[in-house]
């Protein structure tokens, strides 16, 4: 490491794309002593397929057994209950129940237990009077269902960026607006041409590069996976409707997708989703009104009470999809190339279990990395319901953000070294200003003051003037 | 324990603060999340306030001032968000000071009204910066003096919508279309045709948004018009009216809330289902103007007298009121027997002529013909006694 550290232009290893994977696997290379840089496209990080997600964390009982996808989400499950306390994020262990609705569902319960202790997951058989005791709010024509109490609600936002923050505090590089256009690789260092006319030189790339994964392949060889993002989009209901459901409601899966999922989120909102529809489209992730009003519906069937609650936003988010169903993982001693694509559902879960799949190949490939002394812990601001929040604190700031609580000082930490947020998606998902039923009536002025210019697409102050009346 | 705590200072809850002064009422505290009192009037920046409950007319945020120097020896608690509701006047707040628990024999909730965003709405599309309400875009405008876009599209034709207007033109703003989905406008006020005429908007009705574009920003819009599909470049879309009451807090707590009007039901002595709460503004129902709702906040202070010196009727003397036909919603919900004449308040859905009328075991107490706008107040008055002993009352229009 010290000798290498004198080549200061040289990293040991660039990652690409800033997403859930990218920042697990940032952090891992960073914590394990390897001079590591993050080379993310867009202004702000998590602004692919992981700002979109349902922010669960899986324990994999469900995963085909004997996948890379089975290992990483049971090892990131554990690798998440491990660390969560020491970066200040939220782990709620709700529990889900798996609900059978016809007798052809309720057939299937069986094998879904089996896999389920096949993979590792504690999962047992619950009756339909079981299933009602737990879920008053359930509608009444359950048949019957499986209970996983491992499965928990997580804040989807917080858990990448502590990664990111970590890996950044212990020594990591982080690039923004740094799309890699092209790269070439010469002598046992790849050159990586970023869109901002940098260039990055590393002795080994890894990709993670998400929705764009096969597009980024294709500087190291012809991609084997193409990407064909999946789209899901989310409906929110308000905090008053998150008592109807207490654990996690599934449905009986299909091959094709998990189904529609009602779940607590960390936030004390109530989520129903996702869709799952194909698309081109890699960047823009719309909402379709007929989707929405679908989901609202699946909503108000599994819980007939939700018709008494508003729904607070809606989302939607594309799953990095390829022509196969498990992870593309793959490292190329040759090229000095570690591919992870193909993460499509279960990123949030597998991450760090990837990013230790990913270092392992790596050392079995490219050498043993030198394990730092020590390790910074950098807790991040918690967002969620169930752990203290800053607005509770004595002599706090204003609250701006009404809906969820946000304080001023929150939003104005965002702002600040070593990450500071750059887009109102980015501010959004960091404070969670803006992200509840008023969407924006009551705080959006005071938001825009308190960024004053930070964020481009935020309005200045003095604009209008009197003499414009 | 105080006598009184009213959460919200806007105008419900400012001019109750002010009557119970008046009637000799101390220590009574009123409790609001925002950083200055005053209400949604305070973004509001042209005029068009005060006629009703001052007499005179003034902007939005010269009325919230006469509102807070009217209630003045008051003691007015800014960034003071009430958390929850529990039963028997107490509620938990988060003051700047640190979380605590506050206990009143009477607490009034008036903390109003919000408009249906985006998302509420189900519209399909992109989500970029520039889809907006009317009460954030007067606040940036007035308030923030800032120019969010220069060429939006209003949605929605009620009165607020043309307040918009208003704003926009402010700001220099140029507001390409209004645009409804209904056949005619849903506002139905001088004031609003006059700034049709003034103002040079075009009404496009029957017309719906079909879709947003546009990354970070809004580019443009799909609309359908008499069923023609056309996109309409634009850099913003102010989403206005179907306000709903802000009663997030009541939803959360023991209190019944109306499924109709959105906002805790009340009795005819303005009494939450906890008789310790009473709630009066515009957090009863979507929507009425400042001078309506100063009104609502004054009649409420007297029943909340009237309740400190225990001479408020018993909660169960009452007929329970239900909805039927075209209307809307109802309140009071709940119609006391000993309080002389009652007058309910009601809307209609949508555009209608008919009878009104209120009948209770088949017999008919009180009717009126009314030509009913989805923007109109209508209100039938009944004698209390003749409700005696009846459980169950039903209003309806046909």
């Amino acid at each position: 490491m010290t000798e290498r550290s004198s080549h200061s232009q040289i990293f040991d290893v660039a990652v690409i794309g800033a997403g859930v994977v990218g920042c697990a696997v940032f952090r891992e290379f960073v914590l394990a002593g390897a001079r590591t840089i993050i080379l993310e496209r867009d202004a702000d990080f998590l602004n692919g397929a992981s700002k979109g997600n349902s922010g669960l964390l899986h324990t994999g009982f469900d995963a085909q057994p004997g996948t890379l996808e089975a290992k990483c989400v049971s090892d990131g499950y554990r690798a998440y209950c491990e660390i969560h306390e020491r970066l200040n994020l939220p782990l709620r262990k709700t529990g889900a129940i798996v609900i059978a609705w016809t007798d052809d569902e309720a057939g299937n319960l069986l094998a879904i237990v089996e896999r389920a202790r096949a993979n590792g997951a504690e999962a047992r058989p619950v009756s339909a009077a079981e299933i009602r005791s737990e879920v008053p709010a359930l509608n009444d024509s359950a048949k019957a269902g499986v209970r996983v109490p491992g499965e928990s609600v997580i804040d989807p936002w917080s858990a990448p960026l502590a990664y990111l923050l970590q890996g950044i505090a212990n020594g990591g590089a982080a690039w923004r607006e740094a799309e890699v256009a092209e790269g070439r690789l010469c002598e046992a260092i790849w050159s990586l041409k970023t869109g901002a006319g940098r260039t990055v030189k590393a002795s080994v790339v890894i990709n993670c590069a998400g929705n764009y994964g096969d597009l980024v392949e294709a500087i190291a060889r012809p991609s084997p996976f193409r990407i064909r993002p999946r789209k899901g989009q989310f409906v929110v209901f308000d905090k008053s409707a998150a008592a109807l459901a207490g654990p996690i409601l599934l449905p009986v899966p299909n091959e094709r997708t998990k189904g529609v999922v009602v779940s607590q989120t960390a936030f004390g909102n109530l989520i129903v989703g996702p869709t799952a529809e194909d698309q081109d489209e890699r960047r823009l992730a719309t909402v379709e009104d007929s989707a929405l009003a679908a989901l609202v519906a699946e909503g108000r069937r599994i819980l007939p009470a939700l018709a008494r609650h508003g729904v607070t936003a809606v989302y939607a988010g594309l799953r990095p999809a390829t022509q196969f169903k498990d992870y593309q993982i793959e490292a190329l001693q040759k090229e000095r190339w570690i591919s992870v694509g193909g993460i499509r559902s279960t990123g949030l879960t597998g991450c760090l279990g990837i990013a230790r799949h990913v270092r392992e190949l790596y050392e079995e490939r490219f050498g043993e990395l030198p394990r730092p002394r020590s390790v910074k812990w950098t807790p991040v601001p918690n967002l969620a319901e169930d752990r203290p929040r800053a607005y509770q604190q004595n002599n706090r700031s204003e609250i701006v953000c009404h809906c969820e609580l946000v304080t001023a000082a929150e939003i104005e930490a965002a702002f600040e070294d070593p990450l500071p947020v750059a887009t109102l998606g980015g501010l959004r998902r960091r404070t969670r200003c803006m992200m509840g039923r008023c969407q924006g009536f009551y705080c959006t002025r005071r938001i825009a003051e308190i960024a004053a210019g930070r964020i481009r697409e935020l309005p200045q102050a003095a604009a209008v003037s009197r003499k414009d009346a | 324990m105080r006598p009184v705590v009213i959460i919200g200072a806007g105008p419900a809850g400012l001019t109750a603060a002010r009557v119970l002064r008046d009637n000799g009422i101390r220590d009574v505290l009123v409790l609001e999340r925002a950083a200055a009192g005053g209400g949604l009037p305070r973004h509001c920046g042209h005029p068009g306030f005060g006629l009703f409950d001052f007499r005179r007319v003034w902007t939005g945020p010269a009325y919230a001032q006469r509102l807070i120097e009217a209630a003045r020896g008051v003691e007015i608690m800014a960034n003071a968000t009430v958390t929850r509701i529990k039963p028997k006047g107490r509620i938990e707040i988060a003051a700047q000071a640190g979380l605590g628990t506050i206990e009143a024999r009477a607490i009034l909730i008036a903390t109003g009204i919000r408009e249906a965003p985006r998302s509420a709405r189900l519209v399909s599309g992109a989500r970029p910066w520039g889809v907006t309400t009317t009460g954030a875009f007067q606040d940036m405008v007035y308030v923030g003096a800032m120019r969010p876009f220069s060429r939006p599209i209003i949605v929605g034709t009620e009165l607020v919508s043309f307040s918009a207007i208003l704003t926009a033109r402010h700001a220099g703003i140029h507001v390409l279309a209004m645009i409804e989905e209904g056949d005619r406008i849903v506002a139905r006020r001088p004031l609003d045709l006059a700034s049709r005429a003034l103002l040079g908007v075009p009404i496009l009705t029957r017309t719906r948004l079909l879709r947003i574009n546009g990354l970070d920003r809004v580019e443009s819009v799909e609309i359908e018009r008499d069923g023609a599909r056309s996109m309409l470049a634009c850099d913003g879309v102010i989403f206005t009216g179907q306000f709903r009451p802000e009663a997030a807090l009541v939803e959360a707590s023991p209190l019944t809330v109306d499924e109709r009007t959105g906002g805790p039901a009340i009795d005819s002595a303005w009494r939450c289902s906890d008789p310790h709460y009473f709630a009066a503004g515009n957090v009863l129902r979507p929507v009425e103007h400042s001078g309506w709702v100063a009104r609502e906040g004054k009649s409420a202070a007297h029943a909340i007298l009237k309740a400190l010196d225990g001479g408020l009727e018993d909660i169960d003397s009452a007929t329970t009121l239900s909805v039927e036909g075209a209307l809307r919603y109802a309140y009071p919900q709940r119609l006391l027997w000993d309080r002389g004449g009652i007058t309910i308040f009601s809307r209609a859905a949508r555009a209608h002529r008919g009878v009104l009328r209120l009948t209770a075991a088949g017999e008919t107490l009180a009717m009126r013909r009314v030509s009913a706008l989805p923007e109109r107040r209508l209100s039938l008055t009944v004698p209390g006694e003749r409700l005696r002993g009846k459980r169950d009352a039903v209003i309806r229009l046909d």
